[in-house]
């Protein structure tokens, strides 16, 4: 086993401990980072070859000189006696749409690759105070604008480590990829829809979307204004609260991070779930799917194994002594997707205003007669189809003749999506529940360009996580097994504001009942 | 009040089983949007952007009304919860040279465009 196969607890616990040396750590990372991820994604690579496909491709930019800066000043502060912080020495990969001081920070766009971060975003700041060493920017689709990573600009794109034919999931695919094939610990990865939870399921890794402004956005490049959450990405469930410890909290540069006391994660997630209440809604293993062919809409049951493993979780915490609560209605789980379509593209296209060549980022090199004829083609050649995608469709959905037809009746069905969620959590309510307990996909990864292109299909990957989004309420997505064909599953807790600590109690109990299960012994493909 | 509700509803559907970005409006979505496209490319966005309306026209058979409020976020907000405002009072920028250093046209600590278009309203 190397020195980074261990988890974020084990490796800052033994380097405070004189046991490992944080450069040891970092260069075990670097090592690993050679063995499996193969070539950094680039622009303009449209060549691949044998070995591309049976690589992870989880990085678009190595911050090798920084890290070993940070990890050499954490062995200096150990040998001076000065406390180093809760995660002394972790290596951390950061989703390449955080901005980080000094660094590319390109959000996966040509209109941005030639942008180096003149500020830090607050939760990398708070990584890099706490002690973390960044190893490194990982891909995404670009500008976060998909379920599959696939819609980079940076090619080639990141794949699944437990089998590199099928997508990681995203857009935090670069991410869950690193923290899947032990390249690092954690992962800083932002979830607008899913993009934290989907791909953690799809890589059978933990991934926590925390309550909206529980951490701050500052610094981190807008999608959706309204839904977007930065927040953990690890190996376990202990790794996610430390992680979610350091990065939470008020911030005075976001007015939408709430002034709120950070609880302490690492106690609540060993206690007793002994009386917790959580329930399974039908309306959660039921879903609603575009037809391929057709197009048409219809219902249809999610896949038969990830429905397994959720009751297959379900029992085994009511073992624990919770209390499981079956056939809980959530009646708009089903508008999910409809109403983000609508949400997401008008702040969406609202955020892609900025970038236009004229103070950084891309421009167009085409003589021009004009500003505007600079403004269009710089944002044609900058921006991929997807933002492009995305763009239109909020200029359509917001335009005033249209704007009370599709973006007001967006906005009132939200507040149905997160009434349903008030009803259940209500603790003088009928259900009164700790917390839901949901697949976190309706399926698992599926191949690599299977559904890339088809915007809807795409986005329907993203059905059962979205909810929380529209709501603001936390999820988390850990591992619970795996399919026939060896692919991971992830189930999903949901619980009401704030309560990022019942999300990782439930969690925690889950993982630690299992931690004898056969399926736990599984290591991915690119490490056997 | 129903019946004109059913009406509205199916005009709505019978809107849905056309395309609702014709050429001419996908024309017009891309001038607001300051993009320009190629024929392959435009041809495909049209295409995907009327599969997502049909997804959203999903929305058009939910019964609201105005009493259900307009949600811009799900968790709501106290006062006690809002980060208190900054001072508003002009700080220097610490590091101006790399702010700029980011331009992609620059003179002079100058950023410099194209000739702004003129145009004579009607």
């Amino acid at each position: 086993m190397a020195l980074i196969d261990q988890t974020a607890t084990e490796i800052t616990k033994k380097i405070k401990q004189g046991e490992l040396s944080a450069v040891d750590v970092l260069d075990s990372a670097l090592e690993r980072i050679r063995a499996v991820d193969g070539r950094p994604g680039a622009l303009n690579d449209g060549t691949k070859n044998i070995e591309d496909e049976q690589k992870v491709h989880a990085f678009i930019s190595l911050t090798e000189m920084r890290a070993r800066k940070q990890a050499e000043e954490i062995d200096r502060k150990l040998q001076a006696g000065i406390d180093p912080g809760l995660l002394a020495g972790v290596p951390v990969t950061i989703k390449d749409i955080f901005c980080v001081k000094d660094t590319l920070s390109t959000a996966a766009s040509r209109i941005l690759a030639n942008f180096t971060a003149p500020y830090t975003a607050t939760s990398v700041a708070r990584l890099e105070e706490a002690g973390a060493v960044l190893l490194g920017k990982v891909n995404l689709d670009e500008f976060t604008y998909g379920s599959s990573s696939e819609a980079s600009a940076f090619q080639p794109s990141p794949r699944n480590p437990w089998n590199t034919a099928y997508v990681p999931g995203g857009s935090s695919g670069g991410s869950t990829a690193s923290v899947a094939a032990n390249e690092v610990p954690l992962s800083l990865g932002t979830d607008t829809g899913g993009s934290i939870r989907q791909p953690a399921a799809f890589c059978g890794v933990v991934g926590l979307k925390p309550t909206y402004g529980r951490v701050s956005r500052y610094g981190l490049i807008a999608f959706g204004s309204s839904l977007d959450c930065p927040g953990p990405i690890a190996r376990s469930v202990e790794d996610a609260g430390l992680m979610l410890q350091v990065i939470a909290g008020p911030d005075s540069k976001d007015s939408t991070a709430f002034e709120r006391t950070v609880p302490d994660y690492q106690m609540a997630l060993k206690k007793d779930i002994s009386g917790m209440r959580i329930g399974l809604s039908p309306d959660y293993f039921n879903i609603t799917f575009p037809d391929a062919e057709t197009g048409e809409l219809t219902h249809q049951e999610i896949q038969d194994e990830v429905k397994k493993a959720v009751y297959h979780a379900a029992e085994v915490l009511a073992g624990l002594g919770a209390e499981i609560v079956e056939g809980v209605p959530m009646p708009n789980t089903v508008h999910g997707i409809p109403v983000y379509f609508v949400i997401s593209r008008v702040e969406a296209a609202s955020n892609l205003h900025r970038f236009d060549g004229v103070k950084y980022g891309y421009r167009t090199e085409k003589e021009v007669r004009n500003l505007n004829e600079m403004y269009r083609l710089s944002r044609a050649e900058g921006f991929g189809l997807q933002p492009k995608l995305r763009i239109l469709m909020g200029t359509y959905v917001s335009a005033a003749q249209y704007s009370e037809r599709y973006y007001q009746r967006a906005l009132r069905v939200r507040s149905l999506i997160r009434g349903d969620f008030e009803a259940i959590f209500d603790a003088q309510g009928y259900y009164h529940l700790d917390a839901l307990l949901t697949p976190t996909t309706p399926t698992t990864a599926f191949k690599m360009g299977a559904v890339y292109g088809d915007s809807v299909l795409m986005q329907y990957a993203d059905q059962l996580t979205v909810t929380a989004n529209h709501a603001g309420i936390p999820g988390i997505s850990i591992p619970a097994g795996f399919d026939a064909s060896g692919l991971p599953i992830g189930i999903q807790f949901l619980a009401s504001d704030f309560r990022e600590d019942i999300l990782l109690q439930a969690s925690y109990a889950f993982e630690h009942a299992t931690k004898d299960e056969a399926w736990r012994k599984v290591k991915p493909q690119v490490l056997q | 009040m129903l019946k004109a509700s059913v009406a509205y509803i199916n005009s709505m559907e019978n809107e849905m089983s056309e395309e609702l970005i014709t050429p001419e409006v996908f024309k017009h979505l891309v001038d607001l949007a300051a993009i320009a496209l190629d024929p392959s490319q435009s041809d495909y966005l049209r295409g995907e952007l009327n599969k997502q309306l049909n997804a959203i026209n999903e929305l058009i058979a939910i019964p609201i009304d105005e009493s259900i409020p307009l949600a811009a976020h799900g968790v709501p907000y106290a006062q006690a919860d809002a980060s208190p405002l900054r001072e508003d009072c002009w700080e220097a920028c610490e590091n101006p040279e790399e702010i700029l250093a980011q331009v992609p046209v620059s003179e002079d600590g100058y950023i410099v465009v194209p000739d702004i278009p003129h145009l004579d309203l009607e």
